[in-house]
């Protein structure tokens, strides 16, 4: 008589509609018992098709879409485009106006890891998390709302410059949010990053090697989870990275943990970034002045920037018109997606959850 | 560095390269679309190991009707290939992690039939990419593990980049 008892494969379906895939995600996960044999993500539920509306758009109707995209971070879907937009067509920045969107940027990449590290502990069913992360992420909010009216879809960047000034008080305000951030950001390690759970469930988990996350093109904090320090605002600096005094962060395992590590360390690297770009503001103009129509020369160019989520790459070909003839969006979470399926094999159904949080992508993003 | 790039591509295949541009500081090389992947593996080899970006460009001939309230490109998009029924431009942005290099390859296809080789054996991280292209361009892959579309259904008609795609009501 035979030991072995036979087993047969079982495809399972985690979503559309399912919290842990962070929105309208399909997972279709064959399964030998608990163990994944594969998981094929199924994407494109959101898609809306951003880069045909593009091609029917003037360059400055297509900035409030790049809010849309990636949704939690929506200051620097602005920033990605803006910058390609701006090195296509020569267009000056002030200083000022560089200032401000550093600080944009940076309070926008806390706001979106602090989702991040709310709805990673949300997956892994720690629910008290969640309300401490959004309960920070609330006084970043209040922030953008002070500055440009909106709460989430800002379209606050303009070509050479922003759309408006800071208000009187924003720096008071920004600061003491730093300060009372600082101060949490222990409490969140006590209560989450510490907790034995936590580590016994993310530790060695899904792991991915430098040379395999470099060849599936992963980028952002899950390439940096890996050890390899690439970040587009060290490699390729724009706006004023390259004036301030900041550390690239990684982690060198290469699992759930490390990519985890990752964000909530770049938490404190961008406080003291827009700490540092508040006391250096300068004073002067917010925005060059831009044609009321504005026209880019024929052309094209492909300009990247370190989103929360990894390389934004935007590709713009201008026949010289007022529209754009072909606008590619390079998503980070769509690519890094790509690699979900190599990460997963071999782990049990449980650790899917874990390690496509860990990825942290965005379906709005993925899917454009 | 681009130089050196450049001439290592130019003595590996002397045939192959059709023209080189300079776009905003980053070399760009047109090649035949028959050397893409022994091309790729070459500069695989010489430490470009990041494959950041795929993307497609339809060039319509101008018989092709502009969209709605859109003008007629004027724009060529540099060298032509002979393809009267218009061409497909496919854009490879590669990067070598190590020095911080950027190359960006770039291949014409006949638009009628737009078919080039996978490179998802060099980089894995093309397997998503190429699928998009071909969702949205209709750009055929051969070779490729899992050509399906991926963001549209399955049963969806037509590629909704190209220039004459007509926006279902």
């Amino acid at each position: 008589m035979s030991s072995r008892i036979r087993t047969e494969l079982v495809e399972i379906n985690m979503g559309p509609q399912h919290p842990s895939t962070h929105g309208v995600l399909r997972l279709a996960v064959t399964l030998d018992g608990e163990v994944v044999v594969e998981c094929h993500p199924d994407v494109g539920y959101l898609h809306r098709g951003i880069e045909k509306l593009a091609e029917m758009r003037t360059w400055v109707q297509f900035i409030p879409i790049t809010d849309r995209l990636d949704y939690l971070a929506s200051m620097l879907g602005n920033a990605g485009y803006i910058y390609a937009v701006e090195k296509l067509g020569a267009i000056e920045v002030p200083e000022r106006a560089e200032y401000i969107r550093v600080i944009m940027m940076e309070l926008q990449r806390i706001a979106s890891h602090l989702v991040f590290f709310g709805t990673m502990a949300l997956d892994l069913g720690a629910t008290t998390p969640f309300l401490y992360a959004f309960r920070e992420r609330e006084d970043i909010l209040d922030l953008f709302e002070m500055v440009c009216g909106a709460r989430l879809t800002y379209n606050y960047f303009r070509p050479g410059g922003v759309s408006r000034d800071l208000p009187a008080g924003f720096a008071e305000k920004a600061k003491a949010y730093i300060k009372k951030q600082r101060e949490r950001l222990p409490e969140y390690d006590d209560l989450f990053t510490n907790n034995q759970i936590f580590i016994a469930r993310t530790r060695n988990v899904g792991v991915i090697s430098a040379e395999d996350a470099i060849n599936y093109s992963l980028s952002g904090p899950s390439l940096r989870g890996s050890g390899v320090a690439y970040d587009v605002r060290r490699a390729d600096p724009y706006s004023v990275y390259d004036k301030l005094d900041w550390q690239v962060v990684t982690y060198p395992d290469g699992d759930a943990l490390s990519r985890f590590m990752v964000r909530v360390m770049e938490i404190r690297q961008s406080l003291s970034i827009v700490e540092q770009a508040l006391d250096a503001l300068p004073e002067g103009e917010l925005k060059c002045k831009t044609p009321q129509r504005l026209k880019l020369p024929a052309g094209e160019i492909y300009h990247h920037i370190e989103s929360a989520r990894g390389d934004l790459g935007v590709y713009l070909v201008s026949d010289g018109g007022e529209k754009p003839y072909r606008l590619k969006w390079r998503a980070p979470s769509f690519i890094n997606l790509g690699a979900l399926n190599s990460m997963v094999k071999g782990w049990k159904i449980a650790d899917v959850v874990a390690i496509l949080g860990s990825l942290d992508i965005v379906l709005g993003e993925v899917d454009r | 560095m681009s130089e050196q790039t450049e001439k290592l591509i130019r003595d590996s295949f002397p045939d192959a390269v059709i023209e080189t541009t300079d776009v905003f500081g980053t070399l760009n090389v047109k090649i035949t679309p028959a050397s893409l992947v022994p091309i790729c593996e070459l500069l695989h080899e010489h430490g470009f190991n990041y494959l950041a970006d795929i993307t497609a460009v339809d060039w319509a001939p101008p018989s092709v009707p502009p969209l709605q309230g859109g003008k007629q490109s004027g724009l060529q998009g540099g060298k032509q290939s002979g393809l009267q029924g218009g061409r497909i431009e496919v854009v490879y942005q590669l990067t070598a992690l190590e020095r911080n290099e950027k190359l960006a390859l770039r291949v014409d296809l006949d638009r009628d039939r737009p078919e080039i080789d996978t490179v998802t054996a060099i980089w894995k991280g093309a397997d998503f990419q190429e699928r998009e292209v071909y969702d949205l361009m209709g750009v055929v892959f051969v070779g490729h593990p899992n050509l399906r579309r991926i963001l549209t259904p399955e049963n969806w008609e037509g590629f909704p980049l190209r220039k004459d795609y007509v926006i279902p009501d």
